[in-house]
């Protein structure tokens, strides 16, 4: 046996083994997103949904997000159609509204959808807290770099995209990121006790 | 004086339709509008929009461009991209726009700069090894039996 060929032939294959192998330890699905860091992009979507005291919107309103600027935003992109956004409804639905009357909204885009099945779909799920905005032809969606539903955007409190969960976002997430971003919003000298 | 008046008013008369051609009457008879997509215009800009699009990966399929795509995902952002060169931008401001919201994985064909190099030079490469290898291996099999004949 020639082992100088031999040992060519493992030192020229090892490379394209390694680089194979680290290739199956990547999940193809998770595709990481240049937003965080970056500035949120603007959006003005009108109210379809209104929520529940003391969250609730005015149905028909426009919620602008230059106007929630100085506040923690969760922007939640969800679709009636979508199985994986049942998982996070009430646990989304339940965290909201342990944080309402802190300076943070979280907020509902309906993705590739009606109102109409999303309204119909959100009392079937037994309600939500939070209001939930229509996005048609998925503007804001794409401006987001959405690549499905359900995805969570959060926003500081100086409109900066801070993460971004993909799938079903839990409550230990949730928490720990709101969290976070208020505690940096206090030290930054937003308000603490502010609901809308 | 009679004459003077009647060439006033001929001269008004040839004068008035020019006036009201205003600034378009530079332009070919039968030309529409301006803001009027005519069907030229029209399917240049199809044209513009389906090259643009042919190099934006779909985010909801398997390898497919938005162009090639059914999926409502892809058309929402056909739209986009329409949208965004009627509004005046130049391709490549429209592909930078997806750039920034999705990452260079949008991109079909990645930029050829930095580690995306390899993806370009490493086929390059491995054809030149390849025939390097059947250039040895051919000029061993014909170098073999003169070296054993002198042995």
């Amino acid at each position: 046996m020639n082992w100088r060929r031999a040992s060519l032939g493992v030192a020229a294959a090892l490379p394209v083994i390694a680089l194979l192998a680290w290739g199956m330890t990547r999940d193809p699905k998770d595709i990481p997103s240049p937003l965080p860091g970056k500035s949120a992009p603007s959006f003005a979507l009108s109210v379809f949904a209104p929520g529940q005291q003391p969250l609730a919107r005015t149905v028909g309103d426009t919620v602008r997000l230059a106007d929630l600027r100085g506040q923690v935003v969760v922007l939640n992109f969800w679709a009636s159609w979508c199985l994986s956004c049942r998982d996070e409804h009430v646990t989304l639905s339940a965290v909201a509204r342990q944080y309402a009357g802190k300076p943070i909204q979280f907020l509902g885009v309906l993705y590739n959808d009606e109102p109409v099945s999303g309204t119909a779909w959100i009392k079937e799920m037994g309600g939500q807290s939070y209001a939930s905005l229509n996005d048609p032809g998925a503007r804001t969606a794409i401006d987001y770099g959405l690549y499905g539903v359900p995805e969570t955007f959060f926003l500081d409190v100086h409109g900066r995209v801070a993460y971004k969960q993909t799938g079903p976002a839990s409550a230990q997430v949730l928490a720990r990121v709101a969290d976070s971003l208020l505690a940096v919003a206090e030290k930054d000298g937003a308000p603490t006790n502010r609901n809308r | 004086m009679k004459r003077a008046v009647r060439f006033v008013v001929v001269a008004a008369l040839w004068a008035g339709p020019l006036a009201s051609a205003g600034p378009g009457q530079g332009a070919p008879a039968g030309a529409p509008p301006s803001g009027v997509v005519t069907p030229a215009a029209d399917s240049a800009l199809e044209a513009r929009t389906s090259a643009v699009a042919s190099q934006l990966r779909c985010p909801v399929c398997q390898g497919l461009s938005i162009q090639a795509s059914p999926s409502e995902l892809a058309q929402q952002m056909r739209s986009v991209v329409r949208d965004q060169l009627t509004a005046g931008r130049s391709p490549a401001d429209v592909q930078a726009y997806f750039v920034s919201k999705y990452g260079e994985w949008i991109l079909l064909s990645p930029a050829p700069r930095g580690i995306n190099l390899i993806v370009y030079a490493l086929p390059i490469l491995l054809v030149l090894g390849g025939l390097l290898v059947v250039v040895l291996a051919v000029r061993r099999w014909t170098t073999a039996p003169a070296d054993s004949a002198t042995h």
